[in-house]
């Protein structure tokens, strides 16, 4: 019983984590209609930014500032929203495929910058005992890992509160009316541009959000971490779940984690020992087949965007 | 040593070029990027060893060596046999998924189902085949040496010949060709060339034919100069996505000249930067051709 509760508690932390991330997405994607698909660059920038301050110092390698886990946080999402400016700037002229095109351009980059920069990031061995914070307050692993849970739950909750003021307060009708019709929402004296910059950035701080979490949670971090792959599972959960509803995305991350997660435990059970090397390609396969069939059966995802229709139209 | 980059950057940029074809023409008569595209290289190249182990009477891999190849007749009837198997296996995709969807869904749509693809071909080479890097042939070949201390190999001079032959029967096929002329309509005008009485599903399969049959070459050239492994297109999609923006969605030659600007580029990168960033190339230019000229070097403005 304990131990399928504390694999409860494991599995709906990373969840969540990669909720946070499907969040962001979802303001980038379903509310405005930016196609990155840059989003393991982002989960990368905001999981090495918390690594670098608030991991231990070490010879030869930048960072190891030792500082709160809170101020990692921050640092994080400021990481990953200065990312985010800068590529927006030089990206978000682009529209549709050309922007996945260039933002998966992005992400391979800060793969290799990852790699290779190994006064930055440590190279391929990466950077190790990044502190968890529950450890302080409790000793117990099962107490620690429901403290985080606790406070993934509560991140999650203020993410979602906050994007669904924003999405419906004015400023997010005007994202929408970006999505829909660029040039109309110009006529009508908005700034595309600055609101989609603006969006962009927002998406990206919150990507570097689940970064920063997921990398204290496991205590460190290695750039095959954040391999394109993650991209593609951030956005079959949004696809999965509903595009441009904030729920649907949450929801999509617990699905898809679940399908994911669980397949593994099957295949793990009746693949064969020396077959255990490609039963993470069996996962993956898994993975693209639920995006394909989403797309081919249920395109507005388990719970999709509601209908906002004038009242004065007659249908 | 600028001589002997140069000539790796055309080798490879051959591979590119026939590759970035497929991709250009789906961007502009599909009308949606294919990120699955590069998949079809691994799968091309993959076919291509699965033709030589069950032909293994007439030779080992591609068949006995001629002359100074590592390779002998036999690889005539792989290629032939790698075009017709992934021309086969993207119908069948086309059937399934692309066009289900271009029916009901905006094109967007499409891009993302070409994730999934994506995804789940390459893994499918992985769990069918493994990870590790695999060889047609274990014969030794010794480079040769041109003038100007440029070292190449027989197979990769020989390659560029198929790419040149390649590239010619497209051409000939787009401007002599009833199917070609009409492909070229279709391009331009998929409403007006319909009520002209072409019959665009059939030009759409024949897209899919020729883009599939150019990854499998490519594929099948990667496999023999460099190895097979299930990255192999993967670690391609950028590459083949800067040469079809460059050149102009849509256009033969702007792939072509694409792809070698992109293959030149890649390997002249290395005398300035350090060769483990020379997978950022690509993406550069594909930034900077963007920023420039957005309908590419060949492409009409839309």
């Amino acid at each position: 019983m304990i131990g399928v509760l504390s694999y409860l508690i494991f599995f709906m932390i990373l969840a969540l984590v990669f909720g946070i991330a499907v969040l962001g997405l979802n303001l980038q994607w379903g509310y405005t209609g930016l196609f990155n698909a840059g989003v393991a660059g982002f989960l990368a920038i905001g999981g090495y930014a918390m690594a670098i301050l608030t991991g231990p110092s070490r010879e030869a390698v930048f960072g190891g500032f030792e500082l709160p886990f809170l101020v990692g946080l921050i640092g994080a999402m400021g990481a990953a929203g200065l990312g985010g400016i800068i590529i927006g700037l030089v990206t978000l002229r682009l529209r549709g495929e050309y922007l996945a095109v260039a933002t998966f351009g992005i992400a391979v980059t800060i793969q290799l910058v990852c790699l290779n920069w190994e006064y930055l990031t440590g190279g391929t061995l990466g950077l190790i005992g990044i502190p968890n914070p529950t450890h302080e307050l409790a000793s117990a692993p099962l107490a620690q890992n429901a403290i985080f849970l606790a406070m993934v739950v509560a991140l999650t909750a203020l993410v979602y509160w906050g994007l669904q003021r924003i999405v419906n307060a004015p400023w997010g009708r005007v994202l929408k009316a970006i999505r829909e019709d660029e040039i109309a929402a110009e006529s009508l004296g908005k700034n595309p541009a600055l609101i989609r910059l603006t969006s962009f950035v927002l998406g990206c701080m919150l990507m570097g959000l689940g970064g920063a979490l997921y990398v204290a949670f496991i205590g460190f971090v290695s750039p095959f971490d954040f391999l394109p792959i993650i991209t593609f599972q951030i956005w079959t959960m949004l696809i999965v779940g509903g595009s441009a509803n904030n729920r649907g995305a949450i929801l999509g991350a617990i699905v898809v984690w679940a399908v994911w997660t669980g397949s593994g435990y099957i295949i793990s059970q009746i693949v064969p020992p020396e077959f255990q090397a490609q039963s993470g390609a069996m996962q993956a396969v898994l993975i693209g087949l639920i995006l394909v069939l989403s797309l081919l059966f249920r395109p507005r995802g388990l719970i999709g965007e509601k209908l906002h229709v004038s009242r004065h139209a007659k249908l | 040593m600028i001589l002997q980059h140069i000539a790796d950057g055309i080798l490879s940029g051959a591979i590119i070029a026939l590759g970035a074809i497929g991709l250009s023409f789906s961007m502009k008569i599909l009308r949606f990027a294919n990120f699955s595209h590069s998949e079809l290289l691994t799968w091309g190249a993959y076919f291509a060893l699965i033709f030589a182990s069950f032909t293994a009477a007439f030779g080992p891999g591609l068949g006995n060596p001629v002359g100074p190849f590592s390779f002998g007749w036999k690889f005539l009837a792989a290629l032939v046999f790698t075009a017709i198997a992934t021309s086969a296996l993207a119908l069948v995709l086309h059937e399934l998924v692309f066009d289900r969807l271009r029916r009901t869904a905006n094109h967007m749509t499409m891009v993302f189902a070409s994730f999934g693809v994506a995804l789940l071909l390459r893994h499918l080479v992985l769990l069918l085949f493994g990870g590790d890097p695999i060889y047609y042939s274990n014969a030794l070949q010794f480079a040769v040496l041109l003038p100007g201390g440029v070292r190449v190999m027989p197979d990769q001079v020989f390659l560029l010949g198929v790419t040149i032959v390649v590239v010619v029967s497209l051409h000939l096929f787009l401007t002599r060709s009833r199917t070609g002329i009409s492909m070229r309509a279709v391009s331009e005008n998929p409403d007006l060339a319909r009520v002209s009485g072409v019959n665009v599903a059939s030009i759409v399969r024949w897209v899919w034919i020729i883009g599939a049959s150019g990854a499998a070459v490519a594929g099948l050239m990667y496999g023999m100069t460099v190895q097979l492994r299930p990255e192999l297109g993967f670690s391609l999609i950028l590459p083949l996505f800067a040469a079809a923006i460059l050149g102009g969605a849509g256009s033969l030659y702007g792939a072509v000249i694409g792809g070698l600007v992109v293959g030149l580029s890649e390997n002249l990168s290395v005398m300035i930067i350090p060769t483990t960033y020379k997978p950022a190339v690509p993406f550069l230019l594909i930034l900077a051709i963007l920023y420039f000229r957005p309908q590419g070097l060949f492409g009409e403005r839309q």
